[in-house]
């Protein structure tokens, strides 16, 4: 078993999709680097963190894109998200059976300011665009980084989310929220609370990803191969079945994930952090 | 030694005896803290020259022990060389330097 997290995104890349398959667009050798942070003393990528391309999954053409999360924490700058946005849209174009993003960032790169808000923002709109086209859009989470800020807003724009109880999903990290609301409310430094409340685990038992897998390169293939075909409408009907669900977790009066998961149905709730991958699938079903 | 802004850019240049000949381009390594990546490319005429971007200043002569040691363990002929340094070791250099070399030859 090789461990996803523990790969890079490039390994990752040669692992999920048919062995040799991957075909990358604006690679390394053409330094296609980022604009801004020679000027700030920072080192630029030659990929700036994100490798994209075609690929075969099972046979079928995919567009893929990885990011490396160890460089600028995946941050999202202009050029890398121009590469995102440009894969997209050619998805439209081309029409391959699926787009898969092997997402682990902590959101815009900060360093890029207004260029890499906007780059997300676009990533946004072309990732509803392929939706829109019929086109399933599926993010695999399970690097150590996770998948924060605007990447997580991407993720769940997505049709399909394959996360590892490793893999965390959220909107702001651990560390943003404790240092804008205080670490009474919440203990970045706290593995275990982290885990409970952006973790793969968790995010499953509340509906928000669709697949739990092992942090195993073959399972995260695996899962995406059988999230080629899943297709999920934006309609009013979906969204306002969506808006629904949130709405109810609102409702919801507690402090604790463990309260949460009880009062989603799922029985020994207080077991889960402790349990492994299988343990809580068995819970689920 | 005063602590500046900015990266510090390095070039050296070698002559080789080992022809590289034509090769798809070869990256390794991530820019990541203590980490860096390593982008092998052909090159027209016999040398081997090697481009450093670095943002740890000042350490020049410990990056020049660095390549002279790659390029007397490898002398490579007809390439390029483009280091992206987010403050890796020596060994750690050395070692993608190697790993670079090595995927030459695979």
């Amino acid at each position: 078993m090789i461990s996803y997290a523990e790969c890079s995104a490039r390994e990752r890349l040669a692992l999920v999709v048919d062995t040799g398959s991957f075909h990358e667009w604006l690679p390394p050798a053409l330094k296609l680097t980022s604009p801004h942070l020679a000027q700030l003393g920072v080192p630029s990528s030659f990929d700036d963190g994100v490798a994209i391309g075609r690929a075969l999954l099972a046979g079928q053409t995919v567009f893929v894109a990885a990011q490396e999360g160890q460089f600028m924490g995946g941050g999202v700058g202009e050029v890398h998200g121009a590469k995102l946005v440009g894969l997209l849209r050619r998805a439209l174009r081309e029409r391959p059976r699926a787009v898969l993003l092997l997402a682990e960032s902590g959101g815009v790169r900060l360093h890029e300011a207004n260029a890499g808000l906007i780059a997300v923002s676009e990533v946004m709109r072309a990732v509803l665009d392929v939706r829109a086209a019929g086109i399933p859009v599926v993010v695999l989470i399970g690097g150590s980084g996770g998948c924060f800020g605007g990447m997580g807003i991407v993720a769940r724009c997505a049709d399909h989310i394959v996360m590892s109880d490793i893999g965390r999903l959220a909107m702001s990290g651990p560390e943003v929220i404790e240092a804008s609301h205080g670490v009474e409310e919440f203990d970045s430094r706290d593995r275990a609370l982290v885990w409970r409340t952006t973790g793969g685990k968790h995010r499953w038992l509340t509906g928000d990803c669709d697949v739990l897998v092992e942090d195993d390169v073959v399972a995260f293939r695996t899962a995406a191969i059988s999230a080629l075909g899943a297709v999920r409408p934006v309609t009013m009907e979906s969204l306002e079945a969506e808006h629904a669900r949130l709405s109810a977790r609102l409702a919801f009066d507690g402090a604790e994930a463990t309260a949460l998961w009880s009062s989603l149905g799922v029985a020994g709730a207080e077991r889960i952090p402790d349990l492994d991958v299988a343990g809580v699938l068995a819970l689920g079903a | 030694m005063s602590l500046q802004p900015g990266l510090e850019t390095l070039d050296y240049t070698f002559t080789g005896t080992r022809p590289a000949g034509a090769f798809a381009p070869v990256l390794v390594g991530v820019v990541g803290s203590g980490n860096l990546e390593v982008l092998l490319e052909p090159a027209p005429g016999d040398d081997c020259s090697i481009h450093i971007e670095t943002s740890a200043r000042g350490f020049g002569s410990i990056w020049a022990a660095v390549v002279r040691d790659f390029h007397q363990r490898h002398s490579l002929a007809g390439v390029q060389l483009s280091i992206h340094d987010m403050g890796a070791t020596p060994a750690v250099v050395s070692l993608r330097l190697d790993q670079a070399a090595r995927e030459l030859q695979s």
